[in-house]
Parts: C-alpha cells; sequence; structure tokens
C-alpha cells in the first residue's frame, strides 16, 4: 500500500477516479486523432500526450463552475475538465459547422467555449497570457471572487506578452494563476537554447510573485500547488507563476518529424515517463484502482471515442457562405 | 450651445460614458493623476477613481491585451496609447486577438474594446510622434476606425464607439485637440460609426477627406468660393469599413475628385476611395481622380521646414481643386 496523498488535499477516491478517467480520455482522444490523420480523416493534430496528468492535476484544483480558463492548444485534459466533451473535440477535429469552439473556422487546438469559461484563443503564441490578466482584472473591479487560470509553454515564455502580462498582475495584483507546461521543447529547441535563466519559474521574482517548479508526472503535486495558488489569488495576494516539468511523447504536430532533433532513444525514455501510469500505479496501490475498473473505463472511453468520431465524420460542415458572418455584431 | 475644444470632447465623451455605465474604464500611460499627456482624461481620476482610470505598466502590448481580455469578460475597456506611433508593439493584440475574436469563435465570444490614440503631424513631433497609421489597420475586417475632424464629430463618435459591441480605433488628430473649436450641444447625443458627413455643399468639384485635413479643405474652398468655384467637402469620419454610397454620391456629384490625406500616399485610404470611384462612378467623371497625399517617405521629419514640406496644408489643396476645376 502507498501512503495515501490525496486525503490530506482534500480529494476524494471519486474525485480521484474521475481526474484519471479525464486523462486517459484525453490520451485515447488524442492516439485516435493521430489514426484519423494518418488515415487522412482529418488534416491536423496537436498533442497533449504526455502533459494530461498535470492539465487535470491543476484544472481540477480550480473551481470548475466558476472560475475562467485560458488553455494553450495541447489542454485537451483542461477543457475536458472544464466540461467540453468529446463529441465536441471531435467535431472540432473534423472542422465541422457544430464544433463549439469555432464552427470549423479554427484549427484543431484552438479552444473556446463561452458557456464553459473557456476563453477562445488562437495561433499566435502567448496572446492569451494578457487576456487573462484582463479577466482578472475584471473580477477585481467587479468584487466577483472567480480566479483565472492560463497556460503556455516553456518556449512561450519567451514572448513580450508573457512579461508584460505577468508585471501588469504582479502590480496590481490580481487574481490569476500562470501555468506553464514545460516539455523542454518548442518545436525542435530544447529549453537550454530557450531560457537564459534555469528555470521558468526564476522570471516570477522580477514580477513580484512566486514562481514554483513541480513535476508534472505527479498530478497531486501538481493540484496541491494549483490550490495554493488559488488560496494567494483568494486572499487578494495576487498571482502565482506554476512551472510544471512535462514531456510531449509526440512531435511537435502531425507536420513535424521529432527524429531530426531528437534521438530514438531520447524519445523512448521520454514515453516511459507517463504521468497518466504513475496516477494508475498511485490509484491502484491504495486500493482505488483495480485491473477489472481500469478495463471498465477503457471500454467506455472507447465506445464514447467511437460513437464521437462516427458523429463528427458524419456531421455537416458549416455552409461555405457562412464564411461572411460574424466579422461584425449582426 | 457652448462652445468647446477636440480635446474637450473626448474628455466630455469619456466622463459620460464613464458615468452612464459602470462597466466603462479607463486603461493606459499617465492617464491618472496626470490626466493623459494630452490632458484627454483629466479630472475622470479624481472623480472616477484609480479602479476606473488605471495607470499601466509602459507596455502597449500589455495595455491592449488587458483590455481585450477585460472586454471579453463584459467589460467597456478604453485604452489609450499615448501617441498612435507607440500602438506598434500592440499590433499583434490588435490585429490577431481583437479583429478576430467574434469571428473566431464563431459569434461565441466578442470584444468591445475602444482604443484611443493621438496621430498626426504638425506640431514638431518628428518621425515619431507624427504618424498617420490608420492604412496599417484597414486592411483587416473585424476592426473599424474612427478618425473625427470636429468636436461635435468627436464627441458623438467617441460614445458610439465605447458603446459598440465590436473593436474600435479611435484615432484623434493631435493638431486639432485645441486648435479646432465648435458648438457642441449639452443633450446627449451619438452618431453612428460608419457614416461620412458632407461638411460642405458644392457643384464644381469635390474634395473627400478625414481628419484635420477637412479643416484645410474647407478652407480652399472658402478661397475658391471667391473665384467662382464651388467645392463639395465629405467627410470620411469613419475609414473603415468606408461609407461607399457617401464617396459614391460625393464623387457623382460633380465628377471631378480630389483626395485628401496627411498619410503617405501608396495604399492609403484615399487610395482605397479611389478604387471605390473607379468601381462604381466611371461614367461620371469629368476628370482623373487626383490624390493629395503625404510623400513616400518613411514618416515627417521634425526640422519646421522639413515638416512643413510634408504637411498637408490649404494652400496645397486650393492648387490642385484649381487644376481640377480648370480641368
Ligand atoms: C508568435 C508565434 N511564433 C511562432 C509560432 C509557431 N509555433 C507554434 S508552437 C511553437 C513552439 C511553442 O513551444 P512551447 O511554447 O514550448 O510550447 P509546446 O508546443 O512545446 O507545448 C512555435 C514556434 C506561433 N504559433 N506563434
Ligand atoms: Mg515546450
Amino acid at each position: 500500500m502507498a501512503e495515501n496523498r490525496h486525503e490530506a488535499l482534500g480529494l476524494t477516491n471519486e474525485q480521484l477516479l474521475e481526474m484519471y478517467e479525464i486523462m486517459r480520455l484525453a490520451r485515447r482522444f488524442d492516439e485516435r486523432l493521430w489514426i484519423l490523420n494518418r488515415a487522412g480523416k482529418i488534416p491536423f493534430v496537436v498533442s497533449c500526450q504526455g502533459q494530461e496528468a498535470a492539465q487535470v492535476g491543476a484544472a481540477f484544483a480550480l473551481d470548475r463552475k466558476n472560475d475562467y480558463v485560458l488553455p494553450y492548444y495541447r489542454d485537451v485534459g483542461v477543457v475536458l475538465s472544464f466540461g467540453m466533451t468529446v463529441k465536441e473535440l471531435m467535431l472540432q477535429a473534423f472542422a465541422k459547422g457544430e464544433d463549439p469552439n469555432s464552427g470549423g473556422r479554427q484549427m484543431p487546438g484552438h479552444f473556446g467555449q463561452k458557456k464553459n469559461r473557456i476563453v477562445t484563443g488562437s495561433s499566435p503564441v502567448t496572446t492569451q497570457v494578457p487576456h487573462a490578466v484582463g479577466i482578472a482584472l475584471a473580477a477585481k473591479m467587479e468584487k466577483k471572487s472567480f480566479v483565472t487560470f492560463v497556460s503556455f509553454g516553456e518556449g512561450s515564455s519567451n514572448q513580450g506578452d508573457f512579461h508584460e502580462g505577468l508585471n501588469f498582475a504582479g502590480v496590481h495584483k490580481l487574481p490569476v494563476i500562470f501555468f506553464c507546461e514545460n516539455n523542454g521543447y518548442a518545436i525542435s529547441v530544447p529549453t537550454s537554447m530557450q531560457l537564459a535563466c534555469e528555470k521558468v519559474s526564476d522570471r516570477a521574482i522580477g514580477y513580484g510573485m512566486p514562481g514554483v517548479t513541480i513535476d508534472g508526472n505527479d498530478p497531486l503535486a501538481v493540484f496541491a500547488a494549483v490550490k495554493e495558488a488559488v488560496r494567494r489569488a483568494k486572499r487578494g495576494e495576487g498571482p502565482t507563476l506554476i512551472e510544471v516539468i512535462t514531456q510531449r511523447f509526440t512531435p511537435h504536430s502531425s507536420d513535424d518529424d521529432d527524429r531530426l532533433y531528437r534521438s530514438e532513444s531520447e524519445i523512448r525514455e521520454i514515453r516511459k515517463q507517463d504521468g497518466i501510469q504513475f496516477f494508475a500505479d498511485y490509484l491502484k496501490q491504495t486500493g482505488i484502482l483495480t485491473d477489472e475498473l481500469e478495463q471498465q473505463i477503457e471500454k467506455k472511453i472507447a465506445k464514447k471515442i467511437d460513437e464521437a468520431a462516427d458523429y463528427a465524420e458524419n456531421a455537416p460542415f458549416a455552409e461555405p457562405e457562412s464564411i461572411h458572418k460574424y466579422v461584425y455584431s449582426e | 450651445m457652448p462652445v468647446i475644444s477636440y480635446i474637450e470632447a473626448v474628455k466630455q465623451a469619456l466622463d459620460e460614458e464613464m458615468a452612464h455605465n459602470d462597466k466603462v474604464f479607463i486603461l493606459g500611460e499617465d492617464v491618472g493623476m496626470k490626466g493623459g499627456v494630452f490632458k484627454a482624461t483629466e479630472g475622470l481620476y479624481e472623480k472616477y477613481g484609480k479602479e476606473r482610470v488605471i495607470d499601466t505598466p509602459l507596455a502597449e502590448s500589455g495595455i491592449v491585451g488587458v483590455g481585450i481580455g477585460a472586454a471579453m469578460y463584459g467589460m467597456r475597456p478604453i485604452a489609450e496609447i499615448q501617441f498612435a506611433d507607440f500602438i506598434m508593439p500592440a499590433v499583434n493584440q490588435i490585429v490577431s486577438e481583437a479583429a478576430k475574436i467574434r469571428y473566431r469563435s464563431n459569434n461565441d465570444w466578442h470584444c468591445p474594446i475602444t482604443i484611443r490614440a493621438p496621430y498626426g503631424g504638425g506640431v514638431n513631433g518628428g518621425l515619431y510622434h507624427s504618424q498617420s497609421v490608420e492604412a496599417l489597420f484597414a486592411n483587416v475586417p473585424g476592426l473599424k476606425i474612427v478618425m473625427p475632424s470636429t468636436p461635435y464629430d468627436v464627441k458623438g463618435l467617441l460614445k458610439s464607439a465605447i458603446r459598440d459591441d465590436d473593436p474600435v480605433l479611435f484615432f484623434e488628430h493631435k493638431r486639432a485637440y485645441r486648435l479646432i473649436k465648435e458648438e457642441v450641444p449639452e443633450q446627449e447625443y451619438t452618431i453612428p460609426i460608419g457614416k461620412a458627413d458632407v461638411k460642405r455643399e458644392g457643384e464644381d468639384v469635390t474634395v473627400i477627406t478625414y481628419g484635420l485635413a477637412v479643416h484645410f479643405a474647407l478652407q480652399a474652398a472658402d478661397k475658391l468660393q471667391e473665384e467662382g468655384i464651388s467645392v463639395h467637402v465629405l467627410d470620411l469620419r469613419t475609414v473603415y469599413p468606408l461609407d461607399k454610397e457617401a464617396i459614391i454620391e460625393a464623387a457623382s456629384k460633380t465628377g471631378k475628385i480630389l483626395l485628401v490625406t496627411e498619410a503617405n500616399k501608396e495604399g492609403s485610404i484615399i487610395s482605397e476611395v479611389s478604387a471605390i470611384i473607379a468601381e462604381y462612378c466611371l461614367f461620371d467623371l469629368d476628370a482623373p481622380v487626383q490624390r493629395l497625399a503625404g510623400p513616400d517617405v518613411p514618416a515627417m521629419p521634425y526640422a519646421a521646414p522639413l515638416e512643413k514640406h510634408f504637411m498637408i496644408n490649404s494652400d496645397k489643396i486650393e492648387q490642385a481643386l484649381r487644376d481640377l476645376a480648370y480641368f
């Protein structure tokens, strides 16, 4: 039996299973996208694989009925936790008219769904960081108690918008959590060529906020760090920068070949560091998950994904003429 | 009716909209205690407090990006960029974000932000305090660009911009701030964005322009009146998207058209106006469409004679109109 770490964090066994199921769903969904892509059915994939445990750990530390999230393109785990369904994600992958993110206008991974407070994002990296600060500013002005969560990669922490956003939030002590998913690469460029400092979290001090680096393969540690950031935010103490060390299992996207810049052995090693597997091990050691239950979950997920893929493949595209709509208020 | 200056009209519009809707707030550099480098926000900090008139860190992408976030949440931010020249660090936020939020979310989200910036030359501002930057944004559907010429228009249009559900760039000619005064009614009014305005009825030649150049055109028209040349003056007011109908009507009326802008010539707003006239008015034209604009050099030099050479003025417009009239 492993030591019980989740009770002290206020997490129930049911919540843990829910977290596990979402991580698995994110992974299996992503794997299916690659198959669909290689079969020529969808043009593009950008993956969450390797980062799901950190994403779900973070999302569960938030108030999933009130908080705002500005996820980046790998955050399938975050948007599933915030209420987007796998059917909706599949509609996005197939770029169909019913896709709630954009009606097929944007590439996959560009999330947005107002009813779940998932804020619309774009392709130029890091532009969402000042938006999160603006939403947090609005929360402060309107005396609302929600927290805003924004994520991005470590390469993206070099953009001006990261620095301008963090500084603004630091000056005004805003209730926002900056969440950097450091997977060691920005496409092909390794962290050593991206950061002049050792860690992304070292940057926090320049903006008057705490910065922490957490093992992204330990969703409970990520949960604890985000919970603490939420507490700070709600007490009016301002923002926190959290860096999670994680890894990208796949090439950058379906258009990338990572064998050009990392060795097969490195890729093999990386794939052994699987937060979902570690979490499953923990759940089994604490008697929460059994092999049988694991099988049931896999089956349930496979069915959901099959149904979603069928539905999305057969769903209609938006009308071509609809491209003229919604340039301005109508 | 009280006579007020162009900048007083800005201030009144801001004040009235902040009083009218508590979601409206201002953010920018030096807008708080100092009241803005041009004093456009003077007194608002005292009246509405530091929560609604926010002195931001010196970082334009942050100013606009934070404003965009607040706007998506449901606030009505008015971001001040201290000089239009310094909007460049925020271009990504304006073009990739504000302009595309409604479109990219298929109408799920929208972004009601107003971005104000003083622009224009004739103030010894040199290369980086004199530019007209509107053409850079005038190929970006999703944005609206308003450039009023008079206090009356400033007030009515700025109020409309703040109430608009989409992002509006509101460029104010800084030379006009204290130079241009007129009577403005005390009662509440707004002016619709997207509508040009005939500033003077005339029969022989048409000038289509916007911003400070409207006043130079009106002065030239007065002079030419004495020579028996009647000049029609159309003020675009909104330079993107353009009021096509008004342009076609003003161009067809006289068949001789002079287009004027203070900005660089090639790829300018008036070049687009000229394209509209070419498409719709060919059989009404009595002379080639003429463009009078700033020269195609990177920006306006500082030294007085050089600045003067760059700037549009009423003499240049008068001469161009006379040439057209006798064509
Ligand atoms: C402003 C901008 N420049 C370049 C790109 C192209 N691009 C997309 S993702 C990416 C790498 C991002 O790396 P990182 O921030 O570490 O995130 P990761 O993909 O590793 O999760 C690049 C260069 C972009 N989308 N936006
Ligand atoms: Mg990375």
